[in-house]
C-alpha cells in the first residue's frame, strides 16, 4: 500500500509535533503534582495555568472559567447532570437536538429515566434546528438549552447566536457541544451567550484524553467527579498535566492557522464535493452546502452500503467512515442521517471524509477517483441498483 | 475484525452476477439494517444446481458470505442444498464478527427463497423447506 491518506479528522486527529514536544518535558522531567505545595511542582503548576489562560482568551472566556476534564463526553455529562442537579427547584425540562452526540442524547435518556423531561428538537434538511419549534417548545420549567455547535457526522453548523439570545431571554441555561467547532471555527462565549461549553484536546492536533469545560461564573453547577480540591473544588483528580500542556498548545498553534487553514480545508472540501457529485451519479451533499465545518464533507451515495465502501477504501489507503448501521455496531444507520429526512437504505451508503491542513490536492483527486471506482464497482453487485435500472430503462 | 477468508471473499467475490431465465431466484431483504441479497439458481433436471450468481447491497459479511453460499451450494442437489446452514456459511468462513451474525441468516435465507422460488414454478415439494420470510427480522 502507498501512502496513507486520512480523511477521518472528525474521529481524531494527529498530535501536532510541537505539541508533542510541549508535553515531553511533563512525563519525566517536571512530572511534579500541580497541586502539591513545593517548589519543584510549581512548573506543572505554571504549565496548567498557561494552558488555562490560552483557552480561556481563545473563547473570550475568564480562566477562572474554564475546568479541565477528561474529554468531551465527560464534559458534556457534567454539563447536563449538574445543571438538572443545580437547578431542580426551577424545574426539570431539557431542550435538546435531534442530531446530538451520543454524549448528549444518552445522557439525555439517562436524565429521563431518572425524572427529567427532554424535548429533541427537529432539524430541517441541512441539519439546522428549527428555531420556531426550539423557542415554542420552552416551558416555565425549562431548565436548559443543549444545542451542539457543529454537527459530527454532516458538519453543519449550528445558528448559535440565536439560539443564545432565544436561552437569554427566556433567562434558561444554554449549553453547546464544540468538540467538532472548537479549533475549527471562531468561538466567543460572551457574544454568543454560551453559558457552558463542552470541548476537546484531540479533534484539533492535541492529545486524547483531555477536555475541558467551560462554565460562566455565577451558575449553580456543582461537582461531577468527586474527590480532591482541583478546579476549584468543581472537578476532581490530579491533573493531567501533559494533556492540558498539549492542549493548550494545540490551542495556540489553532488559534494562529484558523484563518489560513480554514480557507484551505473548504477549497478543498469543495474540490472534494464537487468531484464526488460530478462523477458519481445519484449521490447528494449532506448538511449545509456553506455553513458547515471547514473540513467536513458527508455524502450519501445511493444503491450502496457504506461499511463495503469503507472496506474498498481503506485498501487503497483512504482512511474514511461512514453512518451505516454496519459501521456502528447497531442496525440502525446514523440517527444524524434519518433526522435529515434520509430514507434507511440512502442513509446506509453514507460517507464521511473529514480533512486536515495536511490534504493535499493530489489526496482530494486520488480519493474522487477511487469512490467513482468502488462506488462503480459495488454498484455493479447491488441488487438495488439493477431494480433502479430496470425500472427505469 | 474480519477474517482473511471473509476478507478474500469480500474483496473477490465469487459468482457475482445474474442468471438468465433461471430455475428459481430468491430476494431477501432487511431494509432496516440495509443488507439485500439476491440468489439465482440454474437447476437441471435431476434437480442438481447447475450454476448460482447473487447479487447483494450490504456490508463486507453480506458480501462475503453471499460469496460463500453461492459456492457451496453450486453442483449440489436442492436437497443437498437445504444442508448449507447459515452455521456452515460462517464456519466456512472461519467464523463472523457477532453484530454480522444476521448477515449469514440472510444467505441461508436467500438461498432458502430461491430454491422455494423453483419448488413453486415447477410444482414440487422439496422436503424440509418452508415458505420464505419476506424480512428476516419479522420475527425478532
Amino acid at each position: 500500500m502507498g501512502k496513507l491518506i486520512y480523511l477521518d479528522n472528525a474521529a481524531t486527529t494527529k498530535v501536532y509535533p510541537e505539541v508533542f514536544e510541549a508535553m515531553k518535558p511533563y512525563f519525566m522531567e517536571d512530572y511534579g503534582n500541580p497541586s502539591s505545595i513545593y517548589s519543584f511542582a510549581g512548573k506543572s503548576k505554571k504549565a496548567v495555568d498557561d494552558a488555562r489562560r490560552t483557552i480561556a482568551d481563545f473563547i473570550g472566556a475568564k480562566e477562572n472559567e474554564i475546568y479541565f476534564t477528561g474529554g468531551g463526553s465527560e464534559s458534556d455529562n457534567w454539563a447536563l447532570k449538574a445543571a438538572v442537579d443545580g437547578y431542580k427547584s426551577k424545574g426539570n425540562h431539557i431542550i435538546t437536538s435531534k442530531i446530538e452526540h451520543h454524549a448528549i442524547l444518552h445522557t439525555c435518556e439517562y436524565l429521563e429515566k431518572h425524572g427529567c423531561e427532554v424535548t429533541y428538537v427537529d432539524v430541517d434538511e441541512n441539519g439546522v434546528i428549527k428555531l420556531d419549534e426550539l423557542e415554542k417548545a420552552i416551558r416555565p420549567e425549562t431548565i436548559l438549552i443543549s444545542v451542539m455547535f457543529a454537527n459530527n457526522e454532516i458538519g453543519t453548523i449550528q445558528p448559535i447566536k440565536e439560539i443564545g439570545e432565544i436561552a437569554k431571554k427566556h433567562d434558561i441555561l444554554f449549553h453547546t457541544d464544540a468538540v467538532q467547532a472548537y479549533g475549527h471555527v471562531p468561538i466567543n462565549v460572551n457574544e454568543l451567550d454560551i453559558d457552558m461549553l463542552s470541548a476537546s484536546g484531540h479533534k484539533t492536533g492535541g492529545p486524547k484524553g483531555i477536555g475541558i469545560m467551560y462554565l460562566r461564573n455565577g451558575l449553580k453547577i456543582g461537582s461531577f467527579i468527586h474527590g480532591g480540591a482541583q478546579e476549584r473544588n468543581r472537578r476532581a483528580g490530579t491533573h493531567n498535566v501533559p494533556g492540558i500542556v498539549g492542549f493548550g498548545k494545540a490551542t495556540e498553534i489553532a488559534r494562529d492557522s484558523l484563518e489560513e487553514r480554514s480557507a484551505k480545508e473548504i477549497r478543498l472540501r469543495d474540490r472534494l464535493i464537487d468531484g464526488i457529485l460530478e462523477k458519481v451519479p445519484y449521490a447528494r451533499l449532506n448538511g449545509h452546502r456553506t455553513t458547515r465545518l471547514p473540513n467536513n464533507v458527508n455524502i450519501s451515495i445511493q444503491f450502496i452500503e457504506g461499511e463495503s465502501m469503507l472496506i474498498l477504501l481503506d485498501q487503497k489507503g483512504i482512511c474514511a467512515s461512514s453512518g451505516s448501521a454496519c459501521t456502528s455496531g447497531s442496525l440502525d444507520p446514523s440517527h444524524v442521517l434519518l433526522a435529515i429526512g434520509l430514507p434507511h437504505e440512502i442513509a446506509h451508503g453514507s460517507l464521511r471524509l473529514t480533512l486536515s491542513e495536511e490534504t493535499t490536492e493530489e489526496d482530494v483527486d486520488f480519493v474522487i477517483e477511487n469512490v467513482e471506482q468502488i462506488v462503480t464497482r459495488l454498484r455493479s453487485m447491488s441488487p438495488l441498483y439493477d431494480d433502479f435500472v430496470k425500472k427505469n430503462s | 475484525m474480519y477474517s482473511e477468508k471473509v476478507m478474500d471473499h469480500f474483496s473477490n467475490p465469487r459468482n457475482v452476477g445474474e442468471i438468465e431465465n433461471p430455475s428459481g431466484v430468491g430476494t431477501v431483504g432487511n431494509a432496516k439494517c440495509g443488507d439485500i441479497m439476491r440468489i439465482f439458481l440454474d437447476i437441471d433436471e435431476n434437480q442438481i444446481i447447475r450454476d448460482c450468481k447473487f447479487k447483494t447491497f450490504g456490508c463486507g459479511a453480506a458480501v462475503a458470505t453471499s460469496s460463500m453460499a453461492t459456492e457451496m451450494v453450486m453442483g449440489k442437489s436442492v436437497q443437498e442444498a437445504l444442508e448449507v446452514t447459515n452455521v456452515a456459511v460462517m464456519e466456512a468462513l472461519d467464523g463472523l464478527p457477532p453484530v454480522k451474525v444476521h448477515c449469514s441468516l440472510l444467505a441461508e435465507e436467500a438461498i432458502h427463497a430461491a430454491l422455494w422460488d423453483y419448488a413453486e414454478k415447477n410444482g414440487i415439494t422439496i422436503e424440509g423447506l418452508e415458505k420464505p420470510k419476506a424480512d428476516i427480522n419479522d420475527e425478532e
